[in-house]
């Protein structure tokens, strides 16, 4: 019972949320709520008890990705938070036609299942979703995807560090990407110590 | 009394009245702690610090309390209503959440439902982070929505902070995980209680966390947020009355929550001389251990200068996570060659 009204409260709150997401108008609202979804979604995966994904869920997406967006929408529209004034028309139209194609897929799917009969697949194994178990999965069955995706992400690490440092060579980039008034302050300041001290 | 199940309304009761106590009593250190620093900062200063209020200045909490409970409740023309408001209560959770999972006393029953810890999950390291990592909300939309330049340079440069000390805390905390082979902080506990504490098998992994930990806690010497001469008042300038006591509270338990997790994966939690005889001493040892953090954290903020932005960063970046990756990689070295404990 007590895990009926969890699923249905979490359920509702996941949706609702992303509605909300989608239909927002301001991009920190919309950001807010969509921090609402992703904590709904942690919620559902630990009802299934999956704990280790259900945590991974809130550190990468709430605790990392989220906050990035959030960032990226303050550094472009610092004061008012709007959206670009350029409206794409075509969007809502394509964004319609792929829902519908992304629902009914789901729905033949789902009929499909329902009507070959299938058996209903079971519980999950003993320790299904434990941190345990994705370890090992990922460590044994998949040790060379996992080694191959590390790579690709050190690549996007080093892209980043190259494309940062093309503007200032001397300064790392993280300290440009932060931008505080404060170091732009200083190199400023140290550009106009030179100028005073050349024509002397 | 022999019963194996709990009857339900008991397991309510008990977690009910164990959450009750563990928040009243979070509050009240929180309270407490803006006394102990204003009291040891005069020390260190050769000051008297507030002793009007009660004996010793005791009551001085209460009376600031009631003075932000009756300041004009403010809110900036151009700021985001909603957000405003929300952007306090998040900090308060994300800094009070994480001591669900601390193991704050022996592991005693009462029908089957430990005492002295709130939930016990599989993950509670990982539980720990994720809460940790939800702190920044707070900090980035109180700073945005108060539409002022100061508040926003102020959030974004302490999430910058808190999301680039996270990752060496992160990293700190897995070469204790790799010592113990669990991610429940209960078994991480007995563990050093049965063997060593960790701080002494993970000593650079005890230094890197609590330096992270400061840093994330955004205290002195790491507390930019608030760099008066640049900032003003930092993410929560447009802040007043009882909004503010929020930050400020919140910012108070985070330390709270900082050096029990810090007191739970280094120190041996509740363990201590005698607790074995008397498990309820666990209890004392384990505060004793956090308010040895606090007069830490109080005391690096008497002796310390504020460091400027770009020495955060590189100290950070530089310093913090090469040592942090390197000390995984010795950790995982001795544990591959001489097995996990």
């Amino acid at each position: 019972m007590g895990e009926w009204i969890a699923f249905v409260g979490l359920s509702v709150a996941a949706l609702g949320s992303g509605l909300a997401m989608v239909l927002g108008r301001q991009p920190v609202h919309c950001a807010v709520v969509f921090l609402v979804t992703l904590l709904s979604l942690a919620g559902l995966f630990l009802l299934l008890g999956a704990e280790f994904i259900g945590i991974l869920q809130i550190v990468i997406y709430a605790g990392a990705i989220l906050v990035l967006f959030l960032f990226v929408i303050m550094l472009l529209h610092a004061h008012s938070g709007e959206g670009p004034r350029v409206k794409l028309r075509a969007q809502p139209v394509l964004a319609g036609l792929l829902a519908l194609g992304l629902l009914l897929g789901l729905g033949t799917a789902l009929l499909s299942a329902a009507s070959l009969g299938r058996p209903h697949p079971g519980p999950p194994p003993e320790g299904f979703g434990t941190a345990k178990a994705v370890g090992t999965t990922l460590f044994a069955r998949f040790l060379l995807p996992f080694e191959v995706t590390s790579v690709l992400l050190l690549l996007g690490v080093i892209g980043a560090v190259v494309l940062g440092r093309r503007e200032a060579p001397e300064k790392p980039p993280r300290e440009r990407a932060a931008g505080t008034a404060r170091a732009e302050a200083k190199a400023h300041a140290k550009g106009k110590e030179k100028k005073e001290v050349v024509p002397r | 009394m022999t019963e194996t199940q709990t009857p339900t309304w008991a397991f309510g009761l008990i977690t009910l009245g164990k959450g009750l106590a563990v928040l009243v009593g979070l509050l009240t250190a929180a309270a407490y702690l803006t006394w102990l620093e204003r009291r040891l900062l005069a020390r260190f200063q050769l000051r008297l610090g507030p002793n009007r209020v009660g004996p010793f200045g005791l009551l001085q909490p209460l009376a600031d309390g009631l003075k932000l409970m009756m300041k004009e409740t403010f809110l900036p023309q151009e700021a985001d209503r909603a957000v405003f408001l929300i952007a306090p209560a998040l900090s308060m959770l994300a800094a009070l959440l994480a001591f669900a999972v601390i193991p704050f006393g022996p592991p005693l029953e009462l029908w089957g439902v430990k005492l002295f810890q709130l939930a016990d999950p599989d993950v509670g390291v990982l539980f720990v982070l994720a809460v940790s990592s939800l702190g920044v909300y707070g900090v980035i939309l109180g700073g945005w929505a108060s539409a002022s330049k100061y508040s926003l340079l102020g959030g974004l440069r302490s999430s910058a902070q808190m999301i680039s000390y996270e990752l060496a805390v992160g990293l700190a905390i897995v070469g204790v995980i790799l010592l113990s082979g669990t991610l429940r902080l209960s078994e991480i506990v007995a563990q050093q209680a049965e063997g060593v504490w960790n701080v002494f098998l993970q000593p650079l992994g005890f230094l890197l966390f609590v330096i992270g930990g400061i840093a994330e806690t955004n205290r002195a010497p790491f507390d930019l947020p608030e760099a008066e001469h640049e900032l003003v008042g930092g993410f929560h300038t447009e802040y007043a009355g009882m909004r503010f006591a929020s930050f400020f509270v919140a910012e108070y338990g985070h330390m709270v929550v900082m050096a029990s997790v810090a007191t739970t994966l280094f120190l041996g939690g509740w363990d201590g001389p005698f607790v074995e005889q008397a498990p309820l001493l666990g209890l004392l040892w384990f505060a004793l251990k956090v308010f040895a953090f606090m007069f830490l954290f109080i005391w690096l903020r008497a002796t310390l200068p504020r460091v400027r932005y770009d020495q955060l960063m590189s100290l950070g970046w530089k310093v913090l996570i090469p040592l942090a990756l390197l000390n995984l990689t010795l950790t995982a070295a001795g544990v591959a060659a001489l097995g996990a404990s």
